[in-house]
């Protein structure tokens, strides 16, 4: 396919689509399908079969809508007018068709102006819930591989890398390294082969930001990708994804042939020299598969235990080639700076994180899904305002971001600013996204334990301070726990957390007392009253 | 095509191994595709049993200790057949503080299973999660490759039930 031919393409999908007075956006994403909105769907394409309307309305299957709480999701469009029903079942299909054209059915409408859609800026996922993700033409439509185009005909390696760099943008997966240093460095790096390898081993528990993107966008990712790959000189790719997301490997397996028949994969790129392939590789349930040294020797195929460092992977990475991982996001991220030049994306988000970020909003918070906002969004405002607070009536009492790697972050710092530097300094990290709050009901020694508890288990066990020191850190918890502890003990906890925390080899062990620490910092008083020999107990409990 | 001259037999007659070997051959039995070969097994077979891993090892040309260290590293796989129906109760940190531990009490109560274990009958395999990823359902379980989430304890007593009641296990996902 020649860049004239993809354009007649999208432009033929956007006439398509203007055809159409309306559209019906079916969520069939994990969590809208889990309710069944694929048999809503099935019910939607039959009732207007049966109205006689199939040149008129559209009913599609979309990404992820975002407020998975709401669920199953139906997005409307109707004579460029917007607006969303919730919860929608099988036996409301009549009445949506019925309407169309009319006043939207009141009892299922979402309004689109709460702050939970109005105060989000979409980058990543400008698709999800928009286009269907197992059609190429509708990312084409949406301004897909234009990115693509103008790396490949306008721009030299280096200038893309250079766009990438200005714009500021920092890896997604977490620890936040300057994207286009590392772009750089791959580039820099002699090699007879280089690979790009993106990294969608999201083990935290509690993120669901990459499975979300590869089901609802997953061209996008594979554009990224491509485009890294000439930035820096590779013409192999690896996908590493998680084999606990079916519907995301498939979504990507489809999007893979998709890509490879237009031309887009494969041997010389929209008819230049650039060649470039792309292959997945399915992980098996190890979390620390997502550091870098670990993810590598998992393609490789072998048990997934990091590394030192350096040398880096951009020097010596897959089978001692350089090699440039990112994750999902930052690749995803990749297309639009292209499209609208570092300028735009520069002028997102704080002076030392650009950009949006894509957060899951989970546990004790009314509005559950998927959000993204600017960089340097107040934590409060995610989870009061668009996130909705706590339900039921019930307290805030911490969140926790970052996953096992991360902290709880207490009520008296929710003012704070999200970004890198902040959430650092408070003790967490930005880690992948996940973001899980907990009301004044959890105990936040027991959330230290559960996620000791993760971090011991999943330790691959080849340096001592991780393997040993997250055991004993876990029996310590456990005692605490159970109230059998003593003063000595809570200092012995705090003198590992320290040795475990400078002396592991990866970055599993170097982050897995963040959550005993952060809820020693902020919430000390719910260990010490669990303490034998604690403030308020009689000396006779000694 | 030519065989290969070391071509190494699968240990059955099943014709089942044949998607194995297509999985072998597309990668030119080189061991790095080790992993992706012991998916292609659980796959079609539902666990790694003995003389599959002792296949794979010959046909990736491996030393056993590799194959076998692989195998138990990774959670995702099994060496222990599973029950006729699964149910896998994620335990990731949304679904842990909203209740996902009350409901493995649940099934231990009224099955006597624990994560990890299949009742005697060969029925239900009770499974922990890490994460599935749908946090925003929490707690999720995923009952024989069908996710259903915001379940209660007495909502999950009555999907097992039903599960069990369902004649053929669907295909586990």
């Amino acid at each position: 396919m020649t860049p004239e031919e993809l354009r007649q393409s999208a432009e033929a999908e956007r006439q398509k689509s203007h055809a159409c007075k309306h559209i019906l956006g079916v969520c069939c994403a994990a969590g809208c399908q889990s309710m069944g909105s694929d048999k809503i769907k099935d019910a939607l394409d039959k009732q207007v079969k049966l109205k006689g309307l199939e040149s008129e309305v559209n009913v599609k299957s979309v990404g992820c809508l975002g407020l998975c709480a709401a669920g199953p999701l139906v997005s409307l469009e109707s004579d460029g007018k917007k607006a969303m029903y919730q919860a929608v079942k099988e036996a409301d299909v009549a009445e949506v068709v019925e309407k169309l054209g009319k006043a939207p059915v009141k009892r299922l409408e979402l309004s689109l102006d709460i702050p939970f859609f109005a105060r989000q800026q979409k980058i990543i996922l400008e698709n999800s819930g928009v286009i269907d993700p197992e059609r190429i033409e509708e990312y084409f439509a949406a301004g897909g591989y234009e990115a693509l185009i103008k790396a490949l005909t306008d721009l030299e390696p280096a200038e893309v890398i250079d766009a990438v760099s200005r714009s500021g943008l920092r890896g997604r997966g977490g620890a936040g390294f300057p994207t286009g240093l590392k772009w750089a460095t791959v580039a820099k790096a002699a090699g007879s082969r280089k690979y790009v390898v993106c990294n969608a081993d999201e083990g935290d528990p509690g993120a669901f930001m990459n499975r979300s993107v590869l089901e609802s966008d997953p061209h996008r990712v594979i554009e990224g990708m491509i485009i890294a790959g000439y930035a820096v000189g590779a013409s192999q790719g690896y996908v590493y994804v998680r084999a606990e997301y079916p519907l995301a490997i498939k979504r990507l397996k489809t999007a893979i042939k998709q890509a490879e028949g237009k031309g887009l994969l494969g041997d010389k790129i929209l008819g230049t020299t650039f060649s470039f392939r792309l292959e997945i590789r399915l992980g098996a349930g190890a979390f620390v598969c997502g550091e870098e040294t670990a993810l590598l020797v998992s393609i490789e195929g072998s048990r997934g235990m990091p590394r030192p460092r350096p040398p880096f992977p951009a020097e010596a990475g897959l089978w001692g080639m350089p090699t440039l991982i990112n994750n999902v996001e930052t690749f995803s991220t990749v297309p639009p700076i292209l499209r609208n030049g570092w300028e735009w994306y520069s002028a997102i988000g704080t002076e030392k994180s650009k950009g949006t970020k894509v957060f899951a909003l989970a546990g004790q918070i009314k509005n559950t899904g998927l959000i993204e906002v600017p960089m340097g969004t107040k934590l409060r405002d995610i989870i009061f305002d668009i996130g909705g607070g706590v339900p039921d009536g019930k307290k805030f009492k911490a969140v926790q971001t970052g996953g096992p790697s991360g902290g709880c972050i207490p009520e008296s710092k929710l003012d704070m600013s999200v970004d890198y530097e902040s959430l650092r300094e408070a003790g967490s990290i930005m880690g992948s996204g996940g973001m899980i709050v907990m009301n004044e009901d959890s105990s936040m020694v027991d959330v230290a334990k559960f996620f000791t508890e993760f971090c011991m288990s999943e330790s691959c066990g080849k340096c001592v301070p991780c393997r040993t020191g997250t055991a004993q850190m876990y029996g310590l918890l456990e005692k605490i726990h159970a109230g059998e502890a003593v003063k000595a003990d809570l200092e012995l906890l705090k003198e590992l957390c320290d040795l475990v925390r400078t002396t592991s080899l990866c970055g599993l062990g170097q982050t897995a007392p963040n959550p005993v620490m952060s809820t020693l910092h902020y919430f000390e008083k719910e260990y010490t009253s669990l303490l034998k020999d604690g403030p308020g107990k009689p000396a006779a409990a000694r | 095509m030519t065989q290969s001259k070391t071509a190494v037999k699968p240990p059955t007659e099943d014709k089942r191994w044949r998607i194995v070997e297509a999985t072998i051959r597309r990668n030119g039995a080189q061991g790095q595709a080790l992993i992706e070969v012991l998916h292609s097994v659980q796959e079609v077979f539902g666990y790694l049993d003995d003389p599959s891993l002792v296949y794979v090892a010959k046909a990736l040309r491996l030393p056993l200790s590799k194959v076998y260290g692989v195998a138990t590293f990774y959670h995702f796989f099994t060496l222990k057949p599973q029950g006729k129906h699964t149910c896998v109760v994620c335990m990731g940190t949304a679904c842990y503080i909203k209740g996902a531990p009350e409901l493995l009490k649940d099934a231990e109560k009224t099955y006597g299973v624990k994560p990890g274990q299949t009742t005697p009958d060969g029925e239900l395999s009770v499974i922990q999660a890490r994460c599935i990823g749908s946090c925003s359902m929490a707690p999720a379980v995923v009952f024989d490759g069908q996710v259903a989430g915001n379940l209660s304890v007495a909502d999950f007593g009555k999907k097992v039930e039903s599960m069990l009641k369902t004649p053929t296990a669907a295909v586990p996902a």
